[in-house]
């Protein structure tokens, strides 16, 4: 049998890497594999804008980066007003590129809120990736308004776990009527890159909340990389949903009830809950769930 | 043909930016800068101006967006004041240690509480350690004009610039500015064309972390532009004293050539105090002006020069570092200590957070030297 | 680790302007190696897919490029015939 006649292996993403292994990121990190998924889809034409995140360490240190685009590592708060920035610059000189603000959950939900809401409201034609751990991880595994309640980190011992809900960052996304908002996760690889390739032909704000599994924050096993975020689609933890031009549609509707315990007890941030905390979590994952069913059979909201 | 238009400080500003061919603006409104904006926002809107305006939500973010489009390439500008300036200190140090070549007006404006919205220097003051050019401004036509020139000696040193201006007394006073044709401006600021920026057939990362390894050595880099900055000022400033028949230099002399005494003053201050030179002039008194226009990088060269040829030395500061002393102050006793001629430096603190300084305040102020403690902080008129 | 090598300051770019480069080898952070059974294999190429720092070379069958790979165990936990193994390298003394 000649080479070419050979079987080769599947190939369900773009084969093309953009990025070189050796990146200094944990063990099953999930915001790694983010990003070698989203520059797949995104492909060459692209030039990222990183606030200090994770990705500050995992892209290497000066003199070298481990991306085959350019970047621009930045300020905390600053990735949506320097890719901004970045994008009328390049108009400006009559050069076009991709703009792929990458940022951490701290970046997006908290220190970087201010900027970001202020790019979709003037819909920069910017690309916004939230990867979420759920966390502060780079600096230790610090709560941040996207940790989940009853969360362990290093700032909500488990003698006092978070008290407070996640932010829903999709709805305020999607508040500000910018064309395109999308969750996905690492553990739905085609369904992330197929809707970067989407986005990438909208104009305008375009925002992703990519939930990533963090093994060292999570305190889980590293094999668990996609495993975990699957399990929080089907327990309805993180809905997979598209809102379009105001459009809700949820990707993937569990047919299975399965309880969220399945998904918070292979996690030690959740090891100290007890049963009645966990049905807390399950009352309020099924009203946000029934609430975004909802959502969705309106139609056109916006 | 060069026009004349009456206009005020603000404007000069746009103009200015207008005519270097400001590519991207990102700004914010905060008062006294207003004006500068808002006829930017026109020139874009009505494309006089061939610029993308990023109405940004906070002052942080138009320096953010202007580093980003400096990273395009692109020439980038801003205006801000007092608090806004504040809120970009961070991004700030970002501009200079990305060596982005970022233009700024900053109108200068007291620091709150209490608010004020009136001049002082504070605020651009605080900015020191930053990395930026600072340019202090006495007049409309020298902010027009320095804004062109701190673009093209910012874009060859590859460092920020901040051209400062007073709040209300320049910011919101009318004076005639001469406009040059485009084409001799043009000659005069040729396109921005960066060593390095954001590009897709040559990617790099810009920023990363860096060890202590070479850390170090990017700041001595940086150090190096600042004093090749001074030597670029002088000689642009020359090129455009040839070009356009108006020379500031880093330090204006005015009446200083047989001088015993010297006042040293920035910003618009300082048109008042050549009055008072005048009338102390007509008294018998040999006295002269030593303008700081530029503050950063700081032109020692200069300072120690007619330090070297003078009695004594009388500094105004709208300023002060508190727990030490008046800003310009220090600087000038800095750059003079362990050097042969060091007279008698005296420093007052003047006309915080607004307070008139008419030519009385000036005399008054020489008048006081004659009898003051140097050893002290001199304060001059605080109601006490 | 780097090949990009500066003499001094004057070497340096102004700023800190990395060169596109593959970064520091992984795989002496690892403590266990991905063992491969070819018998098992469907060349379904999810191995591929899913490993986080593009270790695995897409082909007839997977390659581990063993420099890198910092045994994360993922290729392992996702392969649907279990034809990946994790082997434990970790040195006892």
């Amino acid at each position: 049998m000649s080479k070419s006649e050979k079987k080769m292996m599947r190939a369900t993403i773009p084969e093309e890497e953009y990025m070189f292994p050796g990146t200094v990121d944990c063990q099953g990190c999930g915001a790694a594999y983010a990003m070698r998924l989203a520059l797949k889809a995104l492909g060459p034409q692209t030039m990222v804008v990183i606030p200090a995140c994770c990705w500050s360490i995992i892209a290497g240190p000066f003199p070298t980066s481990a991306l085959k685009m350019p970047i621009y590592h930045t300020a905390f708060e600053t990735a949506a007003a320097v890719a901004s920035g970045l994008k009328a610059g390049l108009n400006i000189r009559e050069r076009d590129a991709t703009v792929l603000a990458w940022a951490g959950d701290g970046g997006t939900f908290d220190i970087g809120v201010q900027a970001l809401s202020a790019a979709a409201e003037r819909d920069e034609d910017i690309i916004y990736v939230c990867y979420d751990n759920e966390a502060y991880m780079n600096t230790g595994i610090q709560r941040s308004s996207a940790t989940p309640w009853g969360a362990w980190t290093t700032t909500t011992p488990r003698k006092h776990p978070k008290d407070r809900p996640k932010k829903n960052m999709m709805e305020i996304m999607a508040a500000h009527k910018i064309p395109y908002v999308a969750s996905a996760t690492v553990g739905h690889p085609e369904d992330f890159v197929r809707k970067l390739k989407k986005a990438k032909e909208i104009r305008g704000t375009r925002f992703f909340h990519v939930l990533a599994t963090c093994p060292t924050g999570w305190r889980s096993p590293p094999e668990l990389m996609l495993e975990l975020p699957r399990l929080a689609v089907e327990t309805r933890v993180f809905p997979l949903y598209e809102i379009e031009n105001g459009v809700y549609s949820i990707n993937r509707k569990p047919k299975q009830n399965i309880p969220v315990a399945e998904y918070l007890k292979v996690q030690g941030r959740f090891r100290h809950l007890t049963d009645q905390q966990i049905q807390y979590i399950q009352d309020h994952v099924d009203e946000t769930w029934e609430l975004l069913l909802k959502k969705e059979k309106l139609g056109r909201l916006f | 043909m060069s026009t004349v238009k009456v206009i005020t400080g603000n404007h000069a500003a746009s103009f200015g930016a207008r005519d270097s061919r400001a590519e991207v603006i990102a700004a914010y409104p905060i008062t006294p800068q207003t004006q500068i904006v808002e006829l930017l926002s026109e020139f874009c809107a009505d494309g006089t101006l061939k610029a993308k305006f990023i109405k940004v939500e906070s002052e942080h973010s138009a320096m953010a967006a202007c580093i980003g489009a400096s990273a395009a390439g692109a020439r980038a500008y801003t205006a801000t004041s007092a608090h806004g300036l504040a809120l970009m200190h961070e991004m700030l140090h970002w501009a200079a240690n990305g060596r982005h070549p970022v233009v700024m007006a900053n109108v200068n404006r007291a620091m709150g509480p209490p608010w004020s919205i009136w001049t002082d220097q504070n605020d651009s003051l605080a900015q020191r350690d930053t990395g930026w050019l600072q340019f202090y401004c006495e007049s409309n036509q020298e902010v027009y004009d320095t804004t062109m020139i701190a673009f093209k000696v910012c874009e060859q040193v590859l460092l920020p610039g901040m051209l400062v201006l007073d709040a209300f007394i320049l910011s919101h006073t009318y004076e005639p500015v001469e406009m040059p044709d485009q084409e001799l401006i043009d000659e005069f600021l040729p396109p921005f064309d960066p060593p390095y920026k954001m590009d897709l057939k040559d990617p790099h990362a810009f920023g990363a972390l860096t060890t202590p390894e070479w850390y170090m050595e990017l700041r001595y880099l940086i150090q190096e532009a600042h004093e090749k900055a001074l030597v670029k000022v002088r000689e642009v400033e020359k090129e455009f004293g040839e070009t356009f028949g108006r020379h500031y230099g880093p330090l204006e002399l005015y009446r200083c050539d047989d001088a015993e005494e010297v006042i040293l003053i920035a910003g618009s201050t300082a048109s008042t105090t050549k009055d008072a030179v005048d009338i102390m002039r007509k008294e018998g008194r040999k006295i002269g002006l030593a303008r700081i226009k530029l503050f950063r990088p700081f032109p020692n060269k200069e300072i120690r020069d007619i330090a070297s040829r003078v009695n004594k030395m009388i500094v105004i500061d709208r300023n002060i570092s508190f727990g030490n002393q008046g800003i310009f102050f220090n600087e000038i006793k800095a750059s003079l200590y362990q050097t042969k001629h060091t007279p008698p430096v005296y420093g007052f603190v003047a006309g915080l957070g607004g307070r008139d300084m008419k030519i009385d305040d000036i005399t008054g102020i020489v008048k006081q030297a004659e009898t003051c403690n140097i050893e002290e902080i001199l304060w001059w008129g605080v109601k006490l | 680790m780097s090949e990009v090598k500066f003499r001094g300051a004057h070497d340096l770019p102004p700023c800190s302007i990395s060169v596109t480069h593959e970064l520091t080898k992984t795989g002496n952070w690892r403590n266990a190696k991905p063992v491969f059974h070819k018998e098992r294999c469907i060349q379904c190429g999810i191995c591929w897919k899913v490993c986080p720092n593009a270790c695995i070379k897409l082909g007839e069958y997977p390659e581990w490029d063993m420099d890198y790979c910092k045994g994360c165990a993922v290729c392992a936990e996702e392969c649907p015939k279990d034809a990946i193994e994790m082997e434990d390298e970790r040195v006892m003394i």
